[in-house]
């Protein structure tokens, strides 16, 4: 349920982008949900649409994306996708990198010369990639 | 855009004051110092929260006795309750393992658990903190907008002078400091007392080295009939009264 969270997020962010903006209302909103969080897609769109309702964002469109994580070792350059992680690792480790993806850190190593110190070099967590809004007289 | 930035403030908006145990040196109680805090102020009736920000080497779990848990999920993370405080800590999800983290992941450590506990409307955070003026202290700084920093030392020379570098970075951007701890105090020193005069900050007193104190460890029942404690409570009741 960590998903209500981060879409309370993305809502909260939103609202305080119009405000700042002075803008009257967001028609579209695009997110990016990086692979390393395993976000469960429909309980995140089902969250959003909640929290939406009580919100001016009601009518907003909201777009979401996944972005497949790539991890890329620091020491010996080696490439590789979590997918192939996400075949051996263990649940429990999956659930604790799905609330703080550091701790990928503390289960992965690189496939290839062994080291945990790699970059996660996409698809990380959540992201708002743009708000498509409407000012005032637009 | 990251999306978490924006929730912070709300999710720490129910919390009435938010105290930093910090020291810039490592080894000198604050782990200790922060936890009995905890259950000092908890003892006392308020409702209190005991966030662990020492990513590599986290403590206060082992200080409180908490075993292999991991929190519960409720539209984000409720942080489990020991001995009435709302506990948050990275060990929860890392175990034993090590935490190898450079400075981007550190920051987004502290972000993602910052704005995905849910703490109830406190009446204190307590925050221990990491040694260092790195990342985690700029972070708490930037992200826990409404700290009050209380400083811990040993009366030692080495200490102290790392010490007062954290006193400076702090009081030289205006941050609220509470004031100076002595801890571990073996001999009979006013080095301490210079040194908060020095940096114009309030001595609050020592803490004497309690030989006792580590088998109390893992056991906050214990721990709260130390002397250690007791001396806390003298301290902690001038300053946060």
């Amino acid at each position: 349920m960590h998903e209500w969270s981060l879409a309370e997020s993305v809502i909260t962010t939103v609202l305080a982008t119009l405000e700042k903006e002075k803008a009257e209302e967001a028609v579209e909103v695009k997110v990016v949900l990086g692979e390393l969080q395993q976000i469960e897609t429909d309980i995140f769109k089902f969250a959003l649409d909640e929290i939406k309702k009580e919100t001016k964002l009601k009518d907003t469109k909201f777009i979401l994306e996944i972005e497949e994580a790539v991890l890329k070792c620091r020491i010996c350059g080696h490439e590789w996708s979590y997918k192939e992680n996400l075949k051996e690792l263990d649940e429990s480790y999956v659930e604790s990198i799905h609330f703080i993806p550091e701790l990928a850190h503390s289960f992965i190593k690189c496939p290839k010369c062994g080291s945990p110190d790699f970059e996660v070099i996409k698809g990380r967590g959540v992201w708002i990639e743009y708000i498509k809004a409407k000012k005032r007289g637009d | 855009m990251d999306p978490r930035i924006s929730i912070i403030d709300k999710r720490l908006s129910q919390i009435k004051r938010i105290i930093a145990v910090a020291s810039g040196k490592g080894g000198v109680g604050k782990s200790l110092i922060a936890s009995t805090m905890a259950l000092i102020l908890a003892e006392k009736g308020y409702k209190v929260g005991l966030l662990d920000l020492d990513l590599y080497g986290p403590s206060s779990h082992i200080i409180l006795g908490v075993e292999k848990t991991f929190p519960e999920e409720e539209k984000g993370i409720v942080p489990p309750k020991v001995k009435n405080v709302e506990f948050m800590t990275i060990a929860f999800f890392a175990e034993d393992r090590p935490i190898p983290l450079r400075g981007d992941d550190v920051t987004n450590v502290i972000l993602e658990i910052l704005s995905i506990t849910r703490w109830s409307n406190l009446g204190f955070l307590v925050v221990d903190m990491p040694p260092g003026i790195g990342d985690e202290v700029l972070d708490a700084i930037r992200f826990l907008k409404r700290s009050e920093f209380l400083i811990v030392t040993t009366p030692s020379k080495v200490a102290i002078s790392t010490v007062m570098r954290l006193i400076k970075l702090l009081v030289e951007i205006k941050a609220p400091v509470l004031g100076l701890i002595e801890n571990m105090k073996l001999i009979d020193t006013d080095l301490v007392i210079k040194a908060a005069n020095e940096a114009n900050i309030k001595y609050l007193g020592a803490i004497p080295f309690d030989h006792n104190l580590e088998r109390s460890i893992g056991n906050p029942d214990e721990l709260l009939k130390t002397e250690f404690t007791n001396n806390l409570r003298n301290i902690l009741s001038k300053v946060l009264a």
